[in-house]
């Protein structure tokens, strides 16, 4: 395969006409961090947004900062941090999942593929931080939507739509994005012993409740093979986790008022401080649980109140679940089931059906990624709808054919 | 009156009886209005200067209606215009000569409430501020809360992507949304999101929010309740200058502190909203900010102390903390019944709303004031300072020849203003009829374009609320072609690895 470093917009956009030119897809990438996720190609040629590269301004005090696209997240991170700033909504790092090391993501594949962490639930996804952007088309046409400022209802919501689109509609060039202070401290407590229906009870009771928790995690005791995020003493228990982050002050009373609200339930807490909260929620947010495992991995997205009914329905109907934890209050599933060709995929997507949702395969060989939907399927007005948009940007399927499913 | 609206089309007009026979197959005779007198209430929305009688309105109940009409609207080729509450300050709801007006009103239910996934699936016409009264004695609210909150409908919310007070913290419609049900052009129901989060492929429900009616007809919306703080203050802020206030803001934002609520007014705004109601503002103030904490009660000590500190340093010549509840409120009052205050002082006024980086505010409203001294006519600023949202309010004389057309043609001096100092022509009020042809100051021909093509993709023919949002309206045929040059082209000179 030949791969492209264009090092401009404009080269970017030269590129793909030639592709057009010559009927020849394009594999769109920005590090390549992400490469595992979605389907499999055969494109013989790539673009790499990696030579586009550089903060194009940062202003703190309006909470807006603007990048090439190509930009190292690392690097934006640490800028970000400089002035107590963060991307609020948690970026997962998909390095450990893949067996790679943290810290390689661009800002643009970031977008491209909307992967939001643990704090999603409180603060927004990536699609609800992305203000506005440069791209160029399927048509091989540079174009430009949103701006640098939060509100904005000008024309459509072009910057929804790019985000999670998976480069089918058009790599971006630059990208603008809204980022929040950071929180000065942290802690996470731990609530030990509940199982997952009452795990499950507690968090969406508890995210009802005016404490702010920034994050709501169960982990059942899980299997050996895969690694706990949790101190060594309390791996092997079941965890429920709520995490507070704010001002020390902040921090400080909603722990007395939590831990004394549920010592009174008899419930049995511990607490991890700063530096063990931070690795515990970057683990669970970047499945890294599942990290050096030959399972393969799903993710599934539905109403938090019924995670663990779904977690049951999915073991009555014997899909060989291996190890699973839950994030969002119960949101969020992250599944690890015994390896098959078809990654248990139709009963999984009855399950997740019936509970109403949707589920991602985010680790599956090529072979399985291929011959499997690895995101989730539609009803066929809205599959109908999703590809005329596909072609309202790239009518040839230029950009990434076949990366989201094989009919776009 | 500087904008014109697509010729309405002989064919449409001619079948209009056969039209309204058809109609009234689907829907109650009553749901289906043709005479004159009764459609005169529907011939505006809330920008009033711009009038013009449907077609027919019709008032569906049930989605198989909607679904219905729109198929018959396809089917015979009539345009369809989407209304809600009827509160939109751009010309969305504005009705079409030739077109079907769709109004939503009789979708007022809500239809589910739910506290542990902590949300509510509501009709479309239920109001905004219904949703917080349906749930406020469980201890959650609705956030977004745009200043017509008592009337405007939620679907008209999706619609425009309303904002409100509390945008800065807890975001637009946008981001307070889990799921939508709609009806596209040809009649076919789709339903997107649900109670979980993000969408499984392409963000539709994003897309569709703040597309002001021309993609499709929302049935029913799964909105995302948050528990109500622990404790919320407020704090009243008055300066010598707009460029202090507007230097506070920036401070109070870096040093970390992300107020439930953060507005400024100006003097004009202040002494108009005093007037109107008394609510402790002080009149001599040029620049007035209305700052909203919220959190553990600790916290929000800690940060009216932060934020008292910071205005001290920034000159505030008055500080005032809230100092129970019921003065909080009386705080927001002045600043939510601005708009009506700034009416009283009138006798009419237009009210813009673009959105600036905040960094920009002095320097923009000091070419406003240029700008009405050129003009000779009156503005009032009132604004959502967090988030740099504007809302300048031109006050003009509809009575008095020609001030109509000079308070338009300052609004669109302003609104240029905001997109060359790199904001934007509409931070929630939607662009409409009102901001339509002024989208060129923004966007170019290829964006426009682009935007159009999703457009297409939804509704081919044009036939929702065609006339909104874009200046030029070009056919989905001509917008598809592509001209791609076959045959071996070189790839450029462009570094490989």
């Amino acid at each position: 395969m030949k791969t492209f470093v264009p090092r401009d917009e404009e080269e970017i956009a030269q590129l793909v006409r030639a592709a057009l030119g010559n009927a020849a897809p394009l594999d769109i990438i920005g590090s390549g961090s992400r490469r595992g996720l979605g389907r499999p190609s055969d494109a013989q040629t790539c673009i790499s947004t990696s030579g586009l590269t550089g903060v194009i301004y940062y202003e703190p005090s309006e909470l807006v900062l603007a990048a090439h696209s190509g930009t190292p997240l690392s690097l934006i991170t640490r800028l970000l941090e400089q002035h107590d700033q963060e991307l609020a909504f948690e970026p997962i790092d998909h390095g450990p999942l893949f067996g790679n090391p943290r810290g390689a993501g661009t800002i643009g594949g970031l977008f491209a593929v909307n992967a939001s962490g643990p704090r999603r639930i409180k603060t927004g996804a990536a699609r609800d931080h992305l203000l506005g952007f440069r791209a160029v088309s399927g048509r091989g046409e540079i174009f430009q939507s949103g701006g640098r400022v939060m509100k904005n209802v000008t024309g459509y919501d072009m910057s929804k739509l790019m985000t999670g689109s998976y480069g089918t509609f058009g790599i971006f060039s630059e990208v603008t994005l809204k980022v929040m202070p950071k929180a000065q401290t942290g802690l996470t407590l731990l609530i030990i012993g509940l199982d997952e229906e009452e795990a499950v009870r507690q968090m969406t009771q508890m995210s009802g409740l005016g404490y702010e928790i920034s994050g709501f995690a169960h982990l059942p005791p899980l299997q050996s093979g895969f690694s706990s995020p949790a101190p060594q003493e309390l791996a092997g228990k079941p965890l429920t986790a709520l995490r507070l982050e704010g001002s020390e002050t902040s921090v400080t009373a909603r722990r007395e008022e939590l831990v004394s609200s549920l010592a009174a339930k008899g419930r049995r807490v511990e607490v991890l401080e700063a530096v063990n909260s931070r690795n515990f929620w970057e683990d669970l947010r970047d499945g890294t649980p599942f990290g050096g495992t030959k399972e393969q991995i799903w993710r599934i997205s539905s109403a938090p109140a019924n995670g663990a009914l779904l977690v049951a329905d999915l073991l009555a109907r014997n899909v060989p679940v291996r190890c699973r934890y839950y994030d969002w209050a119960g949101g969020l599933i992250w599944l690890a089931v015994a390896a098959a060709g078809d990654a248990h995929a139709p009963a999984i997507h009855a399950v997740v059906d019936s509970h109403g949702g949707h589920a991602t395969l985010i680790r599956a060989s090529r072979e399985v990624r291929a011959a499997v939907p690895v995101f989730h399927p539609q009803p066929p007005a809205l599959a109908a709808l999703t590809q005329r948009i596909r072609h309202s940007f790239d009518p040839e399927l230029i950009l990434n054919r076949g990366r989201i499913r094989d009919d776009l | 009156m500087s904008i014109s609206m697509p010729e309405p089309e002989t064919e449409i007009l001619r079948n209009r009886n056969r039209l309204i026979r058809r109609l009234r197959r689907i829907l109650p005779d009553g749901n289906v209005i043709g005479e004159e007198t009764q459609m005169r209430v529907y011939e505006c929305d809330g920008l009033l200067m711009y009038r013009q009688l449907p077609l027919v309105v019709v008032l569906p109940e049930t989605v198989g209606q909607v679904s219905m009409v729109m198929a018959l609207a396809d089917e015979m080729n009539v345009k369809v215009v989407p209304r809600g509450a009827g509160t939109s300050l751009s010309g969305g709801a504005l009705p079409l000569a030739d077109g079907i007006l769709l109004v939503m009103s009789k979708f007022s239910r809500i239809l589910e409430i739910d506290y542990p996934n902590r949300c509510v699936k509501v009709q479309p016409g239920v109001t905004n501020l219904a949703v917080t009264r349906a749930v406020e004695h469980e201890g959650f609210y609705y956030a977004p809360d745009p200043s017509s909150q008592i009337a405007c409908s939620i679907g008209g919310n999706v619609g425009e992507n309303a904002g409100g007070v509390h945008c800065l913290k807890y975001g637009l419609t946008t981001n307070n949304i889990l799921g939508l049900e709609i009806v596209l052009m040809d009649g076919q129901v789709l339903r997107l999101g649900g109670k979980h989060l993000d969408s499984e492929l392409y963000d539709v429900m994003g897309l569709m929010t703040g597309s002001e009616g021309l993609l499709g007809v929302i049935t029913e919306i799964t909105l995302r309740i948050l528990p109500k703080p622990q404790t919320i203050s407020a704090l009243l802020l008055g300066f010598a200058s707009i460029e202090a206030g507007a230097d506070c803001v920036a401070s109070i934002i870096s040093a970390g502190i992300i107020p439930g609520g953060l507005e400024m007014m100006d003097n004009l705004a202040v002494r108009a909203a005093e007037e109107f109601q008394a609510c402790g503002y002080p009149c001599d103030a040029e620049a007035l900010i209305v700052c909203e904490l919220d959190g553990a009660a600790s916290e929000v000590e800690r940060l009216i102390e932060g934020v008292s500190r910071i205005a001290r340093n920034h000159g505030a010549g008055f500080i005032k903390i809230a100092e129970n509840e019921e003065q909080r409120l009386q705080f927001w009052a002045g600043r939510k019944n601005a708009f009506p205050a700034v009416g009283a002082i009138g006798p009419d006024y237009l009210c813009m709303d673009g959105t600036i980086p905040r960094n920009q505010i002095g320097h923009v409203l000091k070419q406003i004031q240029n700008l009405a001294s050129k003009y000779a006519l009156r503005c009032a600023n009132v604004f959502h300072a967090g988030d740099g949202n504007l809302h300048p309010l031109i006050l003009y004389d509809a009575n008095k020849p020609g001030d109509l057309d000079k308070a338009e043609a300052f609004g669109a001096d302003i609104l240029r203003l905001c997109v060359e100092v790199g904001g934007v022509l509409t931070g929630e009020h939607g662009v409409g009829v009102e901001k339509r042809d002024l989208m060129s100051t923004m966007f170019s021909g290829t964006d426009l374009k682009q935007q159009q093509r999703v457009k297409c993709a939804f509704d081919p023919a044009h036939r929702l609320n065609p006339g909104k949002v874009f200046p030029t309206l070009h056919r989905c045929a001509e917008l598809g072609k592509m001209h791609v040059q076959r045959g071996k082209l070189p790839f450029p000179d462009i570094p490989r690895f």
